[in-house]
């Protein structure tokens, strides 16, 4: 039998095949890309709620602390969103006849829930749990951006598990003091803004995750990268 | 040479699959405050049937959750004042009743400055230096004029550690430099913010520290 090919054409063979595994490693690449894209993770990404509420207003603009209406942030799981009643303890008396507000009035009068949408949506096969986050000194806004500055709310990392593992791999370097968890100012210590703990001041934030690591203590990085840890 | 055959193709969807996948990460269970479209308030937590008793709330201790003994409000308070209850209390006054009490509790806070019909009294008035510990219970639990009850976001217990701190910012108005213990200093200049922190619980980045105690952040 003849031969079909002909010889001079092994190199178009030989560069086809490297066209195919470059084609293949973009595609691949770009699945990867396309999978920690908002598209997927919903990263930065805001929702219609019922009402604008606007954390940047009401927390930087008022200085009003994240547990007077995420009350139950530091002792369970769940972070609540406030019911109406937390809204009506102000505006009882402010913006009373706010057209905007009205979803608000009309949820008080008659009893039925304000629908919010939510936006950091872990799968239900993930365990997750704030009251640990928060007593072993990470930051809401480690987490969750700054909320200060959101006019509306949004999901501000993408949640994803590398995402998590990033921090529960070396967790000493987000740690920061118990009382500056709700802290949207806080910075990691620098030469200029040492921060605090036990009198001892700390410039550096690898001395200052130590101290806290021991101080909080933390568990071993086995035991919370482990599997069990968050799919249980 | 089978066995890849069969092995590229899989591997191929598999990675495809992994954007179609929703059955697990919706299953059919409820989280807190999810929604629930059998019921027509649409919420999935149900309220309590009248008359039930929960685990926990049998509240059998009447003083220490109407802070009232028969129908007056009693001055004791229900348990012993220790540091940590005052540093619960402070941290609690400042998160629940400083926007609207100011942080030293003169009723100038935040947010009644912007539109209520009326400002909170100051705690320092004789008729509030005077009232008696369960008379600040029943106002924090049921609240009072426009003033709205608290029951539901602060406990029994952290509502009374809000009223020991009242009692400490009422002594503190009345006290003189005689009163600072030997070896501090009081601080002379306004604590310094960093950007634009107005009142409330925007805390300040810590401070350099000094040989002097530092007042907020840091310290635990
Ligand atoms: C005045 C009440 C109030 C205060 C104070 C407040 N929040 Fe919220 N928060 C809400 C409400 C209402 C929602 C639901 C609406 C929304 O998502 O914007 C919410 C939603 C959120 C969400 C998104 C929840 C979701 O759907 O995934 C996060 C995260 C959050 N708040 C964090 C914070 C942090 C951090 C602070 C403190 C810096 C804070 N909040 C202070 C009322 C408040
Ligand atoms: C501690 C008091 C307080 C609470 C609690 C509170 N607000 Fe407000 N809110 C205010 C004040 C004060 C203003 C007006 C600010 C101004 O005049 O600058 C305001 C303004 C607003 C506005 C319009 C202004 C804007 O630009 O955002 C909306 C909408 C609003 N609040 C929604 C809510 C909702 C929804 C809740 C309940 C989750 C809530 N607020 C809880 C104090 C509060
Ligand atoms: C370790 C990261 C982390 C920290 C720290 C953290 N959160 Fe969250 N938060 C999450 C994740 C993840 C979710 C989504 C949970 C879910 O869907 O089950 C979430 C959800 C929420 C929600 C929506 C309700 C819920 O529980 O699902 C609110 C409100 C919220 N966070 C507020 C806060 C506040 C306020 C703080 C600071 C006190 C805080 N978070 C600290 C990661 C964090
Ligand atoms: C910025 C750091 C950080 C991030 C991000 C973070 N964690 Fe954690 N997580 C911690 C620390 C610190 C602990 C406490 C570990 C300990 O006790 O030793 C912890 C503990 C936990 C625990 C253990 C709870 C228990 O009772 O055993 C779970 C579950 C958990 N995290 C889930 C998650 C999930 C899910 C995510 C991602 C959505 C996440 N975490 C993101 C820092 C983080
Ligand atoms: C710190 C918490 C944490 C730990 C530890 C953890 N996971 Fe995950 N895992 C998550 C989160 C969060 C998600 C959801 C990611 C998303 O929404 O895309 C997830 C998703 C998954 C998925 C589904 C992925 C998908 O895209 O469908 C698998 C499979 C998985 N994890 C396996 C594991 C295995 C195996 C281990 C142990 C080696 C492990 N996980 C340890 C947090 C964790
Ligand atoms: C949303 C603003 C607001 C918050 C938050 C608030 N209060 Fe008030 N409070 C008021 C107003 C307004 C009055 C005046 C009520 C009136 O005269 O109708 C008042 C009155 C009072 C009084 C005086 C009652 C009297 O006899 O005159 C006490 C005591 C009091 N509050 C305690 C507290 C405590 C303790 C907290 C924290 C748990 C708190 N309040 C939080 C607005 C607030």
């Amino acid at each position: 039998m003849a031969q079909i090919f002909h010889r001079s054409l092994n190199l178009y063979t030989k560069a086809s095949i490297l066209v195919a595994l470059v084609l293949g490693g973009a595609a691949f690449a770009g699945l990867m890309a396309f999978e920690r894209s908002p598209y997927i993770t919903n990263q930065g990404i805001t929702k219609p709620q019922p009402v604008p509420f606007s954390h940047q207003h009401h927390v930087a603009g008022l200085g009003i602390d994240c547990r007077y209406c995420h009350a139950s942030v530091e002792t369970s799981a769940y972070a609540n969103i406030p019911p109406t009643k937390t809204c009506f303890n102000c505006h009882s008396q402010i913006w009373t006849n706010a057209a905007m507000l009205e979803p608000v009035r009309e949820s008080y009068r008659s009893g039925k829930s304000l629908v919010w949408s939510k936006l950091n949506d872990l799968p239900d096969y993930v365990y997750f749990n704030h009251s640990i986050h928060i007593n072993k000194g990470v930051g809401c806004n480690t987490c969750h951006g700054p909320v200060d500055k959101m006019p509306l709310m949004y999901q501000a990392n993408t949640l994803q598990m590398e995402w998590c593992l990033e921090c529960h791999r070396n967790p000493e370097k987000f740690l920061r003091p118990r009382n500056q968890v709700f802290n949207m100012e806080y910075k990691q210590p620098t030469e200029e803004l040492p921060v605090t703990v036990d009198n001892v001041a700390y410039t550096e934030q690898e001395a200052l995750g130590k101290a806290l690591t021991a101080k909080y203590h933390l568990r071993n990085v086995t035991d919370i990268t482990s599997c069990s840890t968050c799919h249980r | 040479m089978t066995r890849v055959k069969i092995l590229v193709p899989a591997l191929l969807i598999l990675t495809i699959c992994s954007a179609c996948r929703q059955d697990m990460h919706d299953q059919p269970r409820y989280k807190p405050q999810a929604r629930n479209d059998f019921f027509p308030d649409m919420r999935s937590a149900r309220l309590l049937i009248d008359g039930t008793v929960a685990r926990g709330q049998l509240h059998e201790d009447s003083y220490f959750y109407t802070g009232k003994i028969g129908n007056n409000p009693g001055e004791v308070m229900p348990f012993s004042i220790t540091h940590d209850v005052l540093e619960r209390g402070q941290e609690r006054y400042n998160i629940f009743c400083a926007p609207c009490h100011s942080r030293v509790g003169d009723g100038k806070g935040m947010i009644p400055s912007r539109g209520f019909s009326r400002m909170p009294p100051s705690y320092h008035i004789e008729r509030l230096q005077k009232a008696p510990a369960g008379y600040y219970f029943d106002v924090i639990t049921n609240g009072l004029g426009i003033m709205q009850g608290y029951s539901g976001q602060i406990p029994a217990k952290d509502r009374w550690a809000i009223i020991a701190y009242i009692r400490a910012l009422q002594l503190s108005q009345k006290a003189g430099a005689a009163d600072v213990p030997a070896g501090l200093n009081l601080p002379t200049a306004l604590p310094k913010f960093e950007g634009d922190a107005p009142s409330g619980a925007t805390l300040v980045t810590p401070a350099p520290p000094k040989k002097e105690e530092k007042k907020e952040g840091g310290v635990e």
